[in-house]
């Protein structure tokens, strides 16, 4: 291994040990339920509700630190790989796996980049519903982890209700204003032919978790 | 380190903490034993959160005494911010939280530097004019007063009223020769939380009169009763080595703080019921949240200041 990628490893480790630790359970502060159904070992893949960029890092708090090298959150290369700093940032520190959104010729697999990374072994954190959207609202989710659970029928989808996090830190925001934030893991579920039911099953138990909480109206 | 600070009164008192919680984890280890097929859980959750609470505690005490005030700057926002995310919130309102949280340092600096006509007037008047400032110029006017009134609840209850505890810190040693302000904040904390803890012992045992059953349906008059005394026995015991309190006038602090921890305690229970939720948060468990922990002090801390701070100040 050379001198860069000892470094950047290193920074990567600071970051999520020392520097996210103390964002979100300092400043911030989780309330998580069913931790027990977060995967232990890859491949898998955790689905949550996407409302703001420390999503990814209250995820990755909850997962054993042995994992860290082995988490890639699925993230848009047009828009993390944008500049030169936000691209180095996004790649050695947080460690995203870059994805294209819009397809360059008609049969290209926008999802090929997933399908090493679970092959390796990884635990992919997936966010259907695209973009951070409006903070605080369930967005309908897309289709590609549907594609994804297919090809891979057994590898554990858990999927993971997010709340809060919008409050903290929303799309265009700068100021983080303190909240706690709410995690709550469902059920494993598995993928299979029918992707329709799939999606179905997935909404369903986003559904079912975001039943679990009493959430104060943030209008 | 230095743990000088600290008369040895104060000192033997925190040792006397550790002794109280080692009685009730042998207690609870003997009745585990004796009737297994009952459920000490929730008790056992919480004496090991007691451990954990009372050594943080003693560790702010020892250490020095602005490690104590920034402990409780710490509470104070830990408070407030499960406060501000069980109750509903403007999105327009996000730069005015930030502002509200941004009060703590100040008024614990405050503190912290015996200023106290700032102390005393800066949340319940500038604050209190500062924040609608800051909501009108951003200009959200649906739910305004509700956004307002609420805010301003909370700071009071949360940074407000904590911050009294803190400010007993820093009070004169004339006023409490020997044990000065610390003494004075381990009778009140000490008598607030085992009021707390008598009131709900009590109640558990002999409770079967509803007190307040609108607001909080576990709370009897038998347990509110047993509190006081047992508060009142504490009181007494310990007026002599940590206040400057005669005997009649331990009764009088016992009988306040007992009554005040209770309303407290009733207050916060009124705000989760608003609210839907069952406890403030998960931080301490077998307790719930923080708030469901410094209720009862949100009430007691500034009476209690105010009471000695008039008579012995």
């Amino acid at each position: 291994m050379d001198i860069k990628k000892i470094t950047n490893r290193f920074l990567r480790f600071i970051f999520y040990r020392i520097v996210v630790r103390l964002v979100v359970l300092i400043v911030l502060g989780r309330n998580v339920r069913h931790r027990n159904r977060l995967p232990t070992a890859g491949p898998a893949i955790l689905v949550a509700n996407h409302n703001s960029h420390l999503d990814t890092m209250v995820l990755i708090t909850l997962l054993s630190s042995g994992l860290l090298n082995r988490i890639k959150p699925v993230a848009a290369a047009d828009y993390f790989l944008s500049s030169p700093l936000k691209a180095w940032f996004a790649l050695n520190i947080v460690g995203i796996l870059p994805i294209k959104r819009q397809k360059d010729t008609p049969d290209e697999d926008l999802l090929a980049p997933c399908y090493l990374s679970l092959e390796e072994g990884n635990i992919l954190v997936f966010f259907p519903e695209g973009s951070r959207g409006e903070p605080e609202h369930l967005t309908a989710f897309k289709g590609g982890i549907a594609k994804l659970a297919e090809r891979y029928p057994d590898v554990p989808i858990t999927p993971v209700l997010l709340h809060g996090l919008g409050k903290v830190l929303p799309r265009g925001e700068k100021l983080l204003v303190p909240f706690f934030c709410d995690v709550f893991v469902g059920e494993p579920l598995y993928g299979s032919k029918d992707r329709k039911g799939f999606m179905a099953q997935l909404e369903k138990r986003m559904a079912e978790l975001s039943q679990e909480g009493i959430f104060p109206p943030w209008e | 380190m230095s743990v000088f600070h600290l008369g040895p009164t104060v000192l033997w008192s925190l040792v006397g903490l550790y002794g109280i919680l080692v009685v009730a984890t042998a207690i609870h280890f003997f009745l585990k034993k004796i009737r297994p097929d009952s459920n000490f859980r929730e008790i056992g959750l919480r004496i090991r959160s007691w451990w954990v609470m009372v050594s943080i505690f003693t560790l702010a005490m020892l250490l020095s005494r602005n490690v104590s005030l920034f402990f409780f700057a710490f509470i104070s926002f830990l408070a407030l911010k499960e406060y501000l995310s069980i109750i509903p919130t403007r999105r327009a309102d996000r730069r005015v939280l930030f502002w509200a949280y941004l009060t703590i340092p100040f008024q614990y600096y405050w503190a912290g530097s015996e200023w106290y006509g700032m102390f005393i007037i800066f949340i319940p008047v500038y604050v209190f004019l500062f924040l609608p400032l800051c909501m009108v110029i951003i200009g959200e006017t649906r739910n305004f007063l509700r956004s307002a009134g609420t805010l301003h609840w909370g700071l009071m209850t949360m940074v407000f009223s904590i911050s009294h505890v803190a400010y007993l810190l820093v009070l004169p040693q004339s006023g409490n020769l020997g044990s000065g302000g610390a003494g004075l904040l381990l009778f009140l904390v000490f008598l607030t939380q085992s009021n707390d803890v008598s009131q709900f012992l009590w109640g558990k045992s002999f409770g079967k009169r509803k007190i307040v059953p609108s607001v909080s349906p576990n709370k009897t008059l038998e347990g509110f009763i047993g509190g006081v005394g047992t508060t009142n026995v504490f009181a007494l015991l310990l007026s002599g080595i940590l206040t400057p309190f005669s005997l009649p006038m331990a009764i009088v602090t016992g009988i306040l703080i007992s009554t005040a921890g209770f309303v407290g305690d009733v207050t916060i229970s009124a705000v989760k019921r608003d609210i839907g939720v069952k406890d403030s948060g998960n931080l301490l468990p077998g307790h719930g949240g923080i708030l469901d922990r410094i209720d009862s002090l949100t009430f007691t801390a500034p009476l209690f200041f105010h009471f000695t701070y008039y008579l012995y100040y």
